[in-house]
């Protein structure tokens, strides 16, 4: 009885501080670029919350700053609409953002990284709410000034575009999709290499129905691998991905099991 | 005039704090202990750890062989003072000269002692020298950052003479040079045969996690196989403590079996490299020095193209 009391006084005392460090816009990385974030990335009306359902998974110490592994896993929160992924430090904040319109609220990708920084996912529910989740990444950087090893070499130009995925059965039911694009990505910060990354990424059933939008910015890892989880009601016998980069280069793969 | 003086007087001190610092700088001591392992032969045991300011970069073996036709060394550490410090060990040893220095491969823990070196004294396999050439100078960089003052003056300096495998005979010393790869495109192995000692650089470590920024694991564990056959008495790993028999080998070559076994099957999963990052390393490594960061590395350095290789479509050819 004490013990139930107890509890309920100190779960009331959580969550009225989760609540108030919320609306303070207190933030838990505690970020000296996070008032700015929040200036730059959502209206000022928006209500934007720090929310540990947003899960930001990425090593704490990244060696390899043109290469680091980042998953965004939004599955804890009903009605995601969008996903902004976004670095407090980056040179170029916007790293990818998403609309998982069949599949999971779930994306891993690589991304450059300039120096140490928060990574971060922002969540769009469908009542217009901001779910803000992240993690500290360690990194020397640098890997937003760099060259692409593609910009040096002749054959990103004969491979442009070209796609390589499979897809596995989950355990957890439904289907994983993996997939690979040949592209150099130069995010335009490296001298004399003008920006050239890829924008806009549609993928589809094979009935041509939406199951993901990802619109990319140019810190995105070069030759870039997705990873995309298909719900079981959405799983079809293929896939199929198009879009473009931002001169206008076509990307269209049928993705086979 | 008085603010004339005061101006001279603020410059003195300038200058002589500059000083101070290049002399504090000058003045890091590695500590360097040569430990006697065989008849001859000494080594020079690093930390079992990542570079750091504290460390200086000093976490490699180095080794000599004193010879009746002068001194072998065997790699020339993290930095110019660390070279220097070396020649001073040695001399304290003997006086013979250096009359030969082998970079085992291009590392920056290797080489960047050579500064302090007679240049014709130095020598590695053409693939090393090449190495040095390529990468020297972003290693160096590299690794001010890591190791900050310990470096002052360290400059990539890539020996001209090139090595070929086979019996290299330094005075009462008969040598074999062994042109392996796998930790790198070009590793040398020298064995000892007039005292049975093993130097088998970075192919070798013993207590710590490997290192595999440009390894070639099949190439790598073939390499290891060759080692384990040599009628050595003893073997001074690259990294770790020096051993007497092939347990250093046999755990190197377990850990890069369960490396490749383990990125393959992730691959193969599905796996996102977030994902393989979570993976549990198993109980018999959990022992071995900076396996946490080892491990991450490698996965960054090594997946993707185990990835490539599970979503390409000549895998799904009959």
């Amino acid at each position: 009885m004490i013990k139930s009391a107890l509890l309920a006084m100190l779960l009331a005392c959580t969550c009225s501080t989760g609540v108030a460090a919320a609306e303070r816009g207190a933030d838990p990385l505690e970020s000296p670029r996070w008032a700015d974030m929040r200036k730059e990335m959502f209206p000022a009306s928006a209500r934007v919350v720090f929310d540990d359902k947003v899960k930001v998974t990425a090593p704490l110490t990244a060696e390899n700053a043109m290469n680091v592994p980042v998953s965004v896993d939004a599955s804890a929160l009903q009605d995601v609409r969008e996903v902004l992924v976004f670095a407090d430090f980056n040179p170029i904040v916007r790293v990818v953002r998403f609309e998982p319109t069949g599949a999971q609220p779930s994306l891993g990708f690589r991304i450059k990284l300039q120096q140490s920084t928060p990574v971060r996912a922002a969540v769009r529910t469908g009542n217009g709410n901001w779910h803000v989740g992240g993690t500290w990444v360690n990194t020397a950087g640098g890997g937003c000034t760099l060259p692409s090893t593609g910009s040096a070499s002749p054959e990103w130009q004969k491979r442009l575009g070209e796609v390589s995925s499979r897809v596995w059965p989950r355990k957890e039911g439904g289907e994983r999709i993996r997939l690979r694009i040949i592209h150099p990505i130069d995010t335009g910060l490296a001298a004399g290499i003008p920006a050239f990354f890829l924008q806009d990424l549609q993928l589809t059933d094979d009935k041509g129905k939406a199951l993901m939008h990802i619109e990319g910015f140019e810190p995105i890892a070069e030759n870039p691998v997705f990873t995309v989880d298909v719900p079981a009601a959405r799983a079809t016998a293929a896939y199929r991905v198009s879009g473009r980069d931002n001169n206008g280069n076509a990307i269209a793969a049928v993705i086979e099991k | 005039m008085s603010s004339l003086r005061r101006s001279t007087r603020a410059l003195i001190a300038l200058f002589a704090l500059g000083w101070t610092l290049v002399l504090a700088a000058a003045d890091r001591d590695y500590g360097l202990a040569p430990v006697r392992i065989a008849d001859d032969t000494w080594v020079l045991v690093g930390r079992s750890e990542d570079f750091s300011f504290a460390n200086g970069g000093n976490i490699v073996n180095t080794a000599f062989i004193v010879t009746s036709a002068g001194v072998v060394v065997i790699d020339s550490g993290p930095s110019r003072s660390y070279g220097e410090q070396l020649k001073r060990a040695i001399a304290r040893i003997t006086d013979r000269p250096v009359s030969l220095v082998l970079n085992t491969h291009h590392h920056p823990d290797h080489f960047l002692g050579n500064q302090a070196f007679a240049i014709e004294t130095l020598a590695a396999l053409p693939a090393t020298i090449k190495g040095i050439h390529s990468e020297g100078g972003s290693f160096n960089e590299n690794m001010y950052r890591l190791a900050g003052d310990w470096m002052a003056g360290t400059e990539p300096v890539a020996p001209a003479r090139q090595l070929a495998p086979g019996p290299l005979t330094m005075g009462n010393h008969r040598l074999e040079l062994m042109a392996l790869d796998g930790h790198t495109d070009a590793d040398l192995v020298i064995f000892d045969r007039s005292t049975g000692v093993l130097f088998a650089g970075d192919l070798v470590f013993n207590g710590r996690a490997p290192t595999t920024p440009h390894a070639n694991l099949q190439a790598w564990q073939a390499a290891l196989d060759q080692l384990a056959e040599a009628p050595f008495a003893t073997v001074v790993p690259g990294h770790g403590p020096v051993a007497t028999d092939t347990a250093p080998i046999r755990q190197t070559r377990a850990w890069l079996a369960w490396l490749d076994r383990n990125l393959r099957q992730a691959a193969e999963d599905g796996l996102d490299m977030t994902e393989v990052l979570a993976l549990p390393i198993p109980a018999e490594f959990r022992g071995l020095a900076v396996v946490d960061a080892e491990y991450r590395r490698s996965v960054g350095q090594l997946y993707p193209a185990y990835e490539q290789r599970a979503l390409s479509a000549e895998r799904r050819k009959p």
